[in-house]
């Protein structure tokens, strides 16, 4: 061999490994699913027995009121979720920003909760809202006040409440560095002419943070249609279908009723409207964007 | 709200600190107190703080690699020893294949320009979107037919030649069938944070490297790869979480044998009884998370601001 074509070839082989292996355990198991989906297909089958049955899956996904109750509270908790974490995150983000001793070793315990398996979370947190033990209602009690059945009448808020606990951080964190990194001089400048404190919040700080918020915001909603476990462990989906999120149900299509072909449909399903959201995410931003640019020209054109 | 501009705080600024620091540890504390006691203290709830310790909990948990055989046992049901050893080879290997392939991938976007290159970094973006549940079927499906040792042609032969396996039909109930996972499922990820950190090496480095005989492979592994080893530990600190943490894709490809921590206390943790238990195994496995934290978290909030700000 050359040594010309050796160093044509040394980007492939840096990049074939990798390359490789999301082919055959990513890439190539996704093609398998949607080809799947439109197939009566059973656990115990090999794709190739499988018999044909063309959009039979996801017409009947399409009838299915269950699914579309799941599908519901899928947007439902993932958004509230986002929402209440993108608040508390920027908000705290906000009021902490200042030069305190031990910020460090603060940041350090904020990040614990994320690190921790969701599994542990959703036993943690299942203890807690246990009706009799936990420890929400022992304080309940305590003072004076009735104990809530958190997980049997209020199942959707136990379990945002349990997300929200190991997210906010997440964006307290990613706004904080946002903030630090902001120019110091507009800062000085708006506190010189003498911008109140929430005047420097909303005219200055937010639109100057808005570039990583957004990225933020997007990364943590793709992660919220993640969850998966903490949801399982703490109410296993239930009461009824009030927590079941797709992807929840998903895996009991898949393993309890053994309708693989419908639950890869339903994976399909899932995989389209996220893919709408993160489209979406990044139109908006473009527009954003192009829309700031517009304008500042306009200015300048004006001045 | 607490006033700003002043280096002394105002007192109700340290109250609202010391309560969010309560609020975010409160629980990991709740669950390492309640391993220590027993289930009739867990559900009475008397005492509070105040209450004998006891590692009864950890030695019911571990009972299936302990040297002596607790005196309140009288036969090892869970068996934890074995499902951590299990959870430890599966994250450590998936972690370090991770890095080896994705800090390659991602020197090769970074600094070659080739034929595919931007769909390439592209779709490793799009990948990341992808949540667990979706590869469930396919994965399940894929595991126990198609990538199977019988098959003596094509993607079958060839893995067998490869991982190896245990001489079983399937790449289901190995190890190295959810190594195969894991890695595929945490590339994406690892690729695109180590770019930004592989972006920041300067290339005149490389080309003086080069200029005295090094050949690529030589300047990626002596050169590069010692610059960016912030970047190297935030990554596999985050792989490691995602392989350690993960219950879904586990459950359906482990089988009693090679079954890992969290499969073992979902399954477990609907039985009342074991309480002290069930808080022992969940706490066994938050050590190694909460290890990470308290010794690296200046690299894990790198790799989460490198994920986002430079994204």
């Amino acid at each position: 061999m050359t040594r010309q074509n050796v160093s044509r070839l040394t980007p492939y082989m840096f990049i074939a490994p990798a390359a490789l292996v999301m082919i055959l355990a990513l890439f190539y198991p996704i093609g398998y699913m949607m080809w799947g989906s439109f197939r009566d297909w059973d656990p115990s089958q090999s794709i190739s027995e499988t018999e044909f049955v063309g959009m039979q899956n996801y017409v009947r996904l399409w009838m299915d009121a269950q699914f579309w109750e799941s599908f519901s509270v899928t947007l439902i908790f993932a958004f509230t979720v986002v929402a209440v974490e993108m608040f508390l995150g920027v908000g705290l983000a906000l009021l902490l920003d200042r030069n305190i001793r031990g910020m460090s070793v603060l940041r350090t315990l904020f990040i614990l909760p994320m690190m921790i398996a969701p599994v542990v979370v959703g036993l943690v947190w299942r203890y807690m809202f246990h009706q009799t033990y936990g420890t929400f209602n022992r304080f309940l009690e305590a003072i004076g006040l009735d104990g809530i059945d958190w997980l049997g009448q209020n199942p959707l808020l136990s379990v945002m409440i349990a997300d929200i606990w190991q997210w906010t951080p997440f964006i307290f964190i990613l706004s904080l560095a946002a903030l630090q990194s902001l120019p110091r001089s507009a800062l000085e400048a708006a506190r010189i002419d003498g911008a109140t404190p929430w005047q420097q919040i909303i005219h200055i700080k937010l639109p100057l943070m808005a570039p990583v918020l957004i990225v933020t915001m997007l990364l943590r909603l793709i992660d919220a249609f993640k969850v998966l476990e903490v949801i399982l462990v703490l109410t296993g989906g239930g009461p009824g279908l009030s927590t079941e999120i797709l992807a929840l149900r998903i895996a009991r299509t898949a393993r309890e009723f053994r309708e693989l072909g419908e639950a890869a449909a339903m994976s399909n399903y899932l995989l389209v409207l996220l893919m709408v959201l993160t489209l979406g995410m990044f139109a908006f931003t473009r527009w954003q964007e192009a829309r700031a640019r517009r304008l500042k020209f306009a200015a300048e054109e004006e001045g | 709200m607490a006033d700003t501009n002043y280096e002394r705080q105002n007192p109700a600024f340290y109250a609202l600190i010391a309560l969010l620091v309560f609020m975010s540890i409160g629980p990991v504390l709740l669950l390492l107190i309640n391993s220590l006691k027993l289930d009739v203290d867990i559900t009475s709830g008397a005492g509070g703080l105040l209450f004998m310790p006891t590692i009864r909990n950890y030695e019911t948990a571990l009972c299936d690699i302990l040297w002596y055989e607790p005196e309140h046992l009288r036969f090892c049901t869970i068996r934890f020893g074995g499902a951590f050893v299990n959870s430890l080879i599966i994250a450590l290997i998936s972690t370090a294949l991770t890095l080896i392939f994705g800090c390659m991938a991602a020197y090769a976007l970074v600094r070659f320009k080739f034929m595919g290159r931007d769909s390439l970094s592209l779709s490793t973006l799009a990948v990341r979107m992808i949540p667990p549940a979706v590869l469930l079927v396919p994965v399940f499906g894929l595991w126990n037919n198609s990538f199977c040792l019988d098959n003596d042609y094509g993607l079958g032969a060839w893995i067998r030649d490869t991982f190896g396996g245990r001489g079983d039909v399937c790449l289901a109930g190995t190890h190295s069938g959810i190594i195969l996972v894991y890695v595929a499922m945490n590339l994406p990820f690892v690729i695109w944070i180590l770019q930004s950190f592989i972006v920041q090496v300067p290339k005149s480095l490389e080309e003086a490297a080069r200029v005295d005989g090094a050949g690529p492979f030589q300047v990626f592994f002596l050169v590069v790869l010692p610059l960016i080893k912030p970047g190297l530990a935030a990554a596999s600190i985050f792989t490691f979480r995602i392989a350690w943490n993960e219950y879904l894709l586990a459950s359906a490809l482990a089988d009693r044998d090679t079954m890992t921590v969290p499969i073992l206390i979902v399954n477990n943790a609907s039985e009342f009884d074991g309480l002290g238990t069930i808080m022992a195994t969940g706490m066994l496995l938050a050590i190694p998370p909460i290890l990470f934290t308290l010794f690296a978290s200046r690299q894990i909030i790198t790799g989460m601001t490198a994920g986002a700000v430079k994204g």
